[in-house]
């Protein structure tokens, strides 16, 4: 008799998957790691809200009432002092990305206000980012109205205006029109560079493993450090043609502004391309075959995509999160992208960022050397 | 390792006591092997002997737990590179690319060895293998047959003093397989060294010396000869009626080591001469068969070789 479902077929097939489940240990932990991976970081290391944003306040005077304005500007959460810098400064740590806001309280603001002559702060925001500064660029709203109620109250003898006392003029510098796609697109192509050359290097070596071609390359007389570069040059250039169609699209399609120069852009791109493909020959020493390369290729892309800064403001993550994703290349790479591309970032601006990436890149090569094995020990 | 001692510069291959252990099984134990320039060793033994792991330790491929030695007078632990220089190694699978032409991976190989007059070299090469026309085809388009000349051309192509094959001839047809061996004393008539692992009885005969090896330790070794006369193994052989029928009867009788059909021939082998006739006694008269002593095969000592050791992984 023919029957359409036979439970004894079924079952065979059943317990073959389940064994196979069962002998696959990259496969079982990535089932269970991605989304303990997900919970965590979504769960506990990503905000869309960051507070406590570093800011540099200059301030000509020093004043119960411009005490009172910092005073305000810290109670709303959203703002840390981490400078009281002159003017020039100011500018360097924006563009380095040292700070996130820089206020500037302007002379003889105690005179003008008391006068009722309304004075101007200015607050320049490094907007490269809008999801950033958002909200605590609708606090500054806020504290016009409420900062100075209390020292105000009955120093011009007139009852309370219903204006603010002062003003705040808000730059948005580098991005004015909060468009996202000056930060996303120079952020992807880091992302981009990260996942296919993690990818493709590991795939590269365990291919000859799998194909039972690398016996035969170790029987013959070629070194570890001419199989690695050999096998990571050609993928640097394809990573090359990558961002290069990235960048024609960011100019061309997306309108992104090219501030800073391309040529510091590719020099920066080499560090981070070689950081990644030494991750990849890594992965392809530990890996069994292709499939187990691809996994852990996804094992690394995702911490990169969250913690880098690249989808959520890095200064919202806790403390653990930042001190992981500034471990990681993508972290600084995106940095220097948009640093270059929207703030005109020069050489001394990202020389800071490269040295991470150069940290990384020295880890990843030394480890993946001492993995290389010359012998099939 | 017969006859008079070898001098030391007249042996390609010159080792002693290797030991090789995985996961600590000793799959190569206390194995020695001396291999004059320019013979043909055939390396012998069931699946998992460590055939193949020791092919692996003589090229450089794995580093030996324990012993030492020497393959073209050099260093088998510190010259491993130089070693590789002047070897060629086939692998038992065919580990050429696949997706690269013929010509594509011969000009490969011969970058790796750096060699001079690569382009001539490998169009030589290619026309000597009859593969010329279809050089830019696709290595992993060709038959079976091709693929492993292709690969025995591959690693000749460095010209090496000292060839190390695995298995070379599994799977390959009859006529194929007598041109590659036809080759291979070609080659040794150059003054190659040879060490080729098979599981054929009639190639283990056309190697001038043989090495068994069983569950990683070395039983036998030396000629065809002079191998079965070393063996205390005694041998009937029936042929007639349903002879071959007799096989399952005659299995597990005392003094029977073996029992062996081949076709309608029966051979029965044992290692006390007395007991073996005492066993086949009651099947050799009332029955059509005829029985005679014989010599024993290659085959039937090495099946009595390894059913004699033990597998100590068992």
């Amino acid at each position: 008799m023919r029957r359409l479902l036979s439970l004894t077929r079924l079952g065979a097939m059943l317990m073959k998957e389940f064994n196979h489940m069962r002998r696959d240990r990259t496969t079982l932990g990535m089932m269970i790691g991605v989304p303990l991976i997900q919970l965590i970081l979504f769960g506990y290391a990503i905000n869309t809200d960051p507070k406590a944003l570093p800011t540099a306040i200059y301030s000509s005077e020093s004043t119960a009432y411009t005490r009172s304005f910092t005073a305000a500007l810290v109670n709303t959460g959203y703002f840390e002092i981490v400078s009281q810098a002159d003017g020039d400064d100011v500018d360097r740590m924006l563009t380095r990305g040292q700070v996130q806001f820089a206020v500037t309280i302007p002379p003889n603001f105690s005179r003008d206000l008391v006068l009722g002559k309304r004075p101007e702060i200015l607050v320049e925001a490094d907007a490269t980012d809008p999801v950033a500064t958002g909200s605590a660029i609708s606090a500054l709203q806020q504290i016009k109205a409420t900062a100075l109620e209390r020292d105000l109250k009955g120093v011009s003898g007139s009852p309370r205006e219903p204006a603010p006392a002062f003003d705040i003029i808000v730059h948005r510098r580098y991005n004015p029109e909060n468009i996202t796609q000056y930060n996303i697109v120079p952020g992807l192509m880091g992302v981009v560079l990260t996942m296919t050359l993690v990818m493709i290097t590991g795939l590269a070596v365990t291919r000859e493993r799998e194909r039972g071609t690398m016996e035969n390359l170790l029987s013959m007389p070629v070194r570890p450090a001419e199989v690695m570069l050999g096998k990571i040059t050609p993928y640097v250039i394809v990573g090359y043609v990558q961002a290069a169609i990235i960048l024609i699209a960011a100019a061309f399609l997306f309108d992104v502004p090219v501030e800073g120069s391309i040529a510091l852009l590719s020099l920066a791109t080499i560090f981070f391309m070689i950081a990644n493909l030494a991750v990849g020959f890594t992965f392809s020493t530990i890996a069994q075959n292709q499939l187990q390369a691809v996994q852990m290729t996804f094992f690394f892309f995702l911490p990169s995509l969250l913690l880098s800064g690249f989808m959520f403001p890095f200064r919202g993550m806790p403390q653990w999160a930042q001190v992981l994703g500034e471990a990681l290349p993508l972290t600084h790479f995106l940095r220097i992208a948009r640093g270059i591309l929207l703030k005109g970032s020069g050489f001394a601006d990202i020389a800071a960022d490269i040295l991470g990436i150069i940290a990384f890149l020295i880890v990843a090569v030394a480890i993946a050397m001492s993995r290389y094995r010359q012998t099939l020990d | 390792m017969n006859g008079a001692p070898e001098l030391a510069s007249d042996l390609a291959i010159d080792v002693s006591g290797l030991v090789k252990i995985f996961d600590e099984r000793r799959v190569v134990d206390d194995f020695s092997l001396q291999i004059p320039k320019g013979k043909i060793f055939g390396f012998l033994g069931p699946n998992g002997s460590g055939k193949t792991t020791t092919l692996r330790m003589l090229c450089g491929l794995l580093t030996p737990d324990e012993g030492a030695g020497t393959c073209l007078g050099l260093d088998l632990r510190g010259q491993a590179p130089l070693i590789k220089r002047q070897t060629g190694y086939m692998t038992q699978k065919f580990s050429l690319y696949e997706d690269l032409t013929i010509r594509e991976n011969l000009e490969f190989v011969a970058r790796l060895y750096e060699m001079d007059r690569r382009a001539e070299r490998v169009e030589e090469a290619l026309k000597d293998l009859g593969l010329w026309g279809r050089r830019n085809q696709q290595t992993g388009t060709l038959s079976g047959g091709w693929k492993q000349r292709l690969a025995l051309t591959a690693c000749i192509l460095h010209e090496p003093r000292l060839l190390l094959l695995d298995e070379p001839t599994a799977g390959v047809d009859p006529k194929a397989r007598r041109e590659f061996w036809d080759e291979i004393h070609t080659l040794a008539g150059k003054g190659i060294t040879v060490l080729v692992s098979t599981h054929y009885m009639d190639e283990a005969e056309r190697c001038h010396e043989i090495v068994y090896i069983a569950y990683g330790k070395l039983l036998a070794s030396g000629t065809a000869e002079e191998i079965i006369e070393n063996t205390e193994l005694y041998t009937w052989r029936a042929h007639g009626r349903e002879a071959d029928r007799l096989a399952g009867k005659l299995r597990g009788k005392d003094g029977v080591a073996s029992a062996v059909a081949f076709g309608a021939k029966l051979h029965v082998s044992g290692t006390d001469e007395a007991a073996l006739e005492k066993a086949i006694r009651p099947y050799r008269e009332g029955h059509d068969i005829s029985w005679e002593r014989t010599s024993p095969t290659l085959e039937d000592v090495f099946i009595h070789l390894t059913a004699g050791s033990k597998d100590n992984f068992a």
